[in-house]
């Protein structure tokens, strides 16, 4: 199997971005909440957050002229140059310290943990492997995430 | 289901979900995502060759969190949550969150979970961890 991974995208493992912060909202919680079609009422009230609405934390909000042509946001910066394109969301594991309340200030500090290459059965995949550790502004950790996105 | 009574190979209750654009635009206002995939039908089918409107991987895992939420009870704490896409998901298709317990030990509770489409496959799947109320 051909090896498509650069020596530049392997030295980009444990890159880490600046710490971002964000608000817990609760009416962000709310609107969440119905999307996802909740039933539990601390959810749809708005009080606590469910886990994966932290993916929503991790969205940011560019400037309309920003977004590419398919709507999608430019890539983040963590995300080295690659010969495969197309980036598909590969699932994701949280470690769960505490629960996340409407008013939590929290800290999301996005590294690059890994990056290897599979062969599929329609071609080669690149596998690249990110963590999310959000904690308080205290440094109280309260969810640590793994998730993996795939190149193909 | 009696906290007591909680063993290996007990199914949590089933969920069905019936995505439509309504909820898909929803979601993806929510989260902030303008990929036209999920509500760009001509796009989606020209540009990208989706027979249909894709349903949002990270949406899946959050009606996997659901089955767990649903079963959970007052005072249970999720520890972790782990799940991956397998298949794509469609506006259309009838999707059915489900789960068991795989084991039980010390008041931590493992589960696997599963978001099926209407042939039977699995479009996504996971596991949580569960510690009961009142367990250390």
């Amino acid at each position: 199997m051909t090896d498509l991974i650069s020596d530049a995208a392997r030295r980009s493992i444990g890159t880490s971005l600046p710490p971002s912060r964000f608000e817990v909202n609760r009416n962000d919680i709310k609107k969440y909440a119905v999307a996802t079609g909740q039933r539990q009422r601390r959810y749809l009230d708005g009080d606590e957050a469910p886990l994966l609405f932290l993916f929503s934390a991790m969205m940011p909000v560019l400037p309309l002229e920003q977004l590419l042509e398919d709507g999608h946001k430019p890539d983040d910066a963590l995300l080295p140059e690659l010969p495969l394109k197309r980036i598909m969301a590969g699932g994701s594991e949280y470690q769960v310290h505490r629960r996340i309340f409407a008013g939590d200030v929290l800290l999301c500090r996005q590294t690059l943990l890994d990056i290897y290459q599979k062969q599929g059965a329609e071609g080669p995949l690149i596998f690249l492997v990110f963590e999310n550790r959000f904690a308080t502004e205290a440094g109280e950790p309260v969810v640590t995430e793994r998730l993996t996105r795939i190149a193909r | 289901m009696a906290r007591q009574m909680i063993r290996a190979g007990q199914r949590l209750p089933e969920r069905e979900y019936r995505p439509g654009t309504v909820q898909l635009f929803l979601y993806n206002a929510a989260i902030w995502n303008a990929h036209r995939i999920h509500y760009d039908l001509p796009y989606a089918q020209q540009r990208e060759g989706h027979p249909a409107l894709l349903v949002d991987g990270p949406l899946q895992g959050d009606w996997l969190t659901q089955l767990v939420y649903d079963w959970m009870e007052e005072g249970d704490e999720l520890l972790s949550f782990q799940y991956s896409n397998r298949r794509a998901g469609y506006v259309g298709d009838v999707l059915t969150a489900a789960g068991e317990v795989v084991a039980v030990e010390a008041g931590r509770v493992n589960l696997a979970l599963r978001l099926s489409n209407q042939t039977g496959q699995v479009i996504a799947q996971g596991g949580a961890s569960v510690r009961l109320a009142g367990a250390a």
